[in-house]
C-alpha cells in the first residue's frame, strides 16, 4: 500500500515536472520568437543584423535539400489517394469524380502533413544536433562574448529559413501529389488532364488554400523551434545529445500530428 | 565611475543558489596583466564565466570600462562584449568555419573593413600565434594546442583593450608556450592592452604577470605582485606556488575507513 502510494506520488510528481518543463518550452519558444523578429527588423539599427547569407543557407540546408524527398512522397501519395478513391467510388459507379475527393484532401491535409513530418525528420533534428554540439563545443557562449547574439546568428535565421522554405516545399508537394495523381487517374480510368484541372480548381476554395500554407506556417514554427530549444537544452555530454535529437524527432512529429488534429476539430 | 577595463566588485556567484565564488574584489587596469591562479575546484572557470558576462553574479557587479555588465539589457551587454576578446580554454571555434573565417567573424560583424583588408588581418593575427598557412584548415583538423591558439588570434583580432585567456598555454609545447608568454607581452606593450590570464603554469605566471591573484576555494586570498607572492608567509600559498597538493591532513584511520566504506 504505502509502496503504491509512493509511486503514485512520483507519478504525480513525474507529471508536474513534465508540465513544468512544457510551459517552460513554451515560454522559451515565445521568447525566441519574439528576440527574432525583433532582430529581423530592429537588428540593423542595433548593431545585430540578422544576415540574409544565413537566411538563405538555411533555406537551402532545412529546404532545397528536402526537395528531392518531398516530391517523391507526395507523388506516392497522390497515386495511393487515386487508388483508393478510384476503388471505393467504383461502388457507387461514380469513379470519374476521383478528381474532387484529391483536390479536397491533398492541398488541405495530406500536402502540409507528409511534408511537415519529412521537414521534422529532417531539419528538425539536424537543428536540434547542430545546435545542441555548438552548445557542448562552447561556440553558443563564444559567440556571446564576442557580441554576437546566439539568437540573430543562429536562432533567426534558422526560424525565418524554415518560415520561408517550408510553405514553398509544401506549395511543391501539392502539385507534385496532384499531378502524379492525374497522370495515375488518365492512365487508368481515361479523364483527360485539363478535365482533371479544371474539376480541382473548381472545388479548391481559398479557405483550403488558407489550411495548405496556414499550417505550413504553423509546422515551420513548430518544428524549427522544437529543433532549436532542444539543442540549446543540451549540456554535459554526448549522449545528451544523441537523446535530444532524436527526442526532437519524435517531438517535433507529434507535435504536427497534435497541431493538424487540433486544426482539423476547431476549424 | 571608473574607466578601469574591468573592476569586480563584492561579487557573489555559484550554480543553482550555492555559491562557488565569494565577495571577491579585484580591478584591473590599463595595460595590466593579471594572471589568476589556484587549485583545481578553486573557482577559476566559474569566476571567468561571471568576468565575461556568461552568467550573471548572487550579488555585486562586474563593470567593464565603466559600464555595469549585468544591470543594462542583453543588447547592451553584447555591445559592452564587443570591447574585450575572451580565449576559451578549448577554443570554442565555430567548427563550420575554417581558421580565417572563425578569426575574421569578430572583424566581419563589428568593423567595417573591406575583405581585403580583414584577409589582411587575419593572416598577421594567425603569424602573431603561428599559424600562418593554415586558413583553410577546419577545427577539426587542428590538434588542441592549434585551437588554442586560433582562438587567442580571434580573442585579439579586433585589438581589444582587454582579453581573458583560459589556460592558454596548457598542453602547448615548451616552445609554443613560451612564443605565446612573448605575445602576450607583446600585446600588453605595443597596444597598452589589459589581459587576464587563468593559468597553472607557474614559470609562465612568473614570466608574464604584472600582478597575481589567488583564487582559494572562492575566496580571493591574494593579489600582488611577483615578487609579493614569492614572499608571501601564507601557508596554502606556499603550497600552491610549491606544488604541494591542498588535501586535508592525510589519518591514516579514516582513510582505512574509507576505503571499506564505513565512512
Ligand atoms: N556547472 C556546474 N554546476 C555546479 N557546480 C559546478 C559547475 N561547474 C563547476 N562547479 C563547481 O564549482 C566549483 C569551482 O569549479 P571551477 O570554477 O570549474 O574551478 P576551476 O576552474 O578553478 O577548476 C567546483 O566545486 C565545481 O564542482
Ligand atoms: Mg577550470
Amino acid at each position: 500500500m504505502e509502496q503504491r502510494l509512493d509511486r503514485l506520488a512520483q507519478r504525480v510528481a513525474d507529471t508536474g515536472l513534465t508540465a513544468i518543463q512544457f510551459v517552460a518550452f513554451v515560454g522559451q519558444a515565445i521568447r525566441l520568437i519574439m528576440q527574432s523578429f525583433h532582430l529581423l527588423v530592429r537588428g540593423p539599427s542595433i548593431g545585430q543584423p540578422v544576415r540574409l547569407r544565413h537566411v538563405v543557407e538555411e533555406i537551402i540546408s532545412g529546404g532545397i535539400q528536402s526537395l528531392p524527398v518531398v516530391i517523391l512522397m507526395a507523388a506516392t501519395i497522390g497515386i495511393m489517394l487515386s487508388i483508393q478513391g478510384i476503388h471505393s467510388l467504383r461502388i457507387f459507379g461514380a469513379e470519374t469524380q476521383v478528381s474532387f475527393g484529391l483536390a479536397l484532401s491533398i492541398p488541405r491535409e495530406f500536402a502540409p502533413l507528409i511534408t511537415g513530418i519529412i521537414v521534422a525528420g529532417r531539419s528538425g533534428s539536424q537543428l536540434a544536433s547542430r545546435i545542441g554540439s555548438m552548445r557542448l563545443n562552447g561556440e553558443i557562449d563564444a559567440l556571446t562574448v564576442m557580441g554576437i547574439s546566439p539568437v540573430r546568428f543562429i536562432v533567426a535565421p534558422a526560424l525565418i529559413g524554415l518560415l520561408i522554405s517550408l510553405p514553398i516545399l509544401v506549395a511543391v508537394a501539392t502539385v507534385a501529389s496532384l499531378t502524379a495523381g492525374q497522370l495515375y487517374i488518365e492512365a487508368t480510368i481515361g479523364i483527360a488532364s485539363q478535365a482533371f484541372w479544371a474539376d480541382v480548381l473548381s472545388v479548391v476554395t481559398m479557405v483550403d488554400l488558407a489550411h495548405c500554407f496556414g499550417k505550413a506556417v504553423l509546422f515551420a514554427f513548430l518544428i524549427s523551434l522544437i529543433g532549436i530549444v532542444m539543442g540549446l537544452g543540451v549540456s554535459g555530454g554526448a549522449e545528451v545529445l544523441g537523446r535530444a535529437t532524436t527526442s526532437s524527432v519524435v517531438t517535433c512529429i507529434g507535435a504536427i500530428i497534435a497541431a493538424d488534429t487540433a486544426v482539423a476539430l476547431l476549424l | 565611475m571608473s574607466r578601469a577595463p574591468i573592476t569586480v566588485t563584492n561579487l557573489t556567484g555559484g550554480y543553482n543558489g550555492t555559491a562557488v565564488i565569494h565577495n571577491c574584489n579585484m580591478q584591473i587596469a590599463a595595460g595590466e596583466i593579471v594572471v589568476i591562479m589556484g587549485g583545481s575546484g578553486s573557482g577559476k572557470s566559474t569566476f571567468l564565466r561571471h568576468l565575461i558576462g556568461l552568467k550573471p553574479p548572487m550579488e555585486g557587479d562586474v563593470q567593464l570600462f565603466g559600464e555595469s555588465l549585468y544591470s543594462v539589457d542583453e543588447i547592451a551587454r553584447l555591445r559592452l562584449l564587443k570591447g574585450i576578446g575572451v580565449a576559451f580554454q578549448s577554443g570554442a571555434l565555430l567548427s563550420s568555419l575554417t581558421v580565417a573565417e572563425n578569426v575574421a567573424l569578430p572583424l566581419i560583424e563589428h568593423s567595417e573593413l573591406d575583405r581585403e583588408t580583414i584577409g589582411v588581418i587575419v593572416r598577421m593575427k594567425l603569424d602573431f600565434v603561428g599559424l600562418l598557412g593554415k586558413e583553410d584548415l577546419l577545427p577539426s583538423e587542428l590538434s588542441g594546442g592549434m585551437l588554442k591558439r586560433v582562438a587567442v588570434a580571434r580573442a585579439i583580432a579586433l585589438d581589444p583593450r582587454l582579453t581573458f585567456m583560459d589556460e592558454p598555454s596548457a598542453g602547448l609545447d615548451p616552445v609554443v608556450a613560451a612564443a605565446l608568454d612573448e605575445l602576450i607581452i607583446k600585446l600588453r606593450d605595443t597596444l597598452g592592452m589589459s589581459v587576464a590570464v587563468v593559468t597553472h603554469e607557474l614559470e609562465s605566471a612568473f614570466k608574464i604577470a604584472d600582478r597575481i591573484v589567488v583564487l582559494d576555494r572562492g575566496h580571493i586570498i591574494f593579489s600582488g605582485s611577483v615578487a609579493e607572492i614569492k614572499a608571501s608567509s601564507n601557508q596554502r600559498i606556499q603550497n600552491l606556488i610549491n606544488r604541494i597538493a591542498e588535501d586535508e591532513e592525510f589519518d591514516p584511520e579514516t582513510h582505512l575507513r574509507r576505503l571499506v566504506g564505513e565512512a
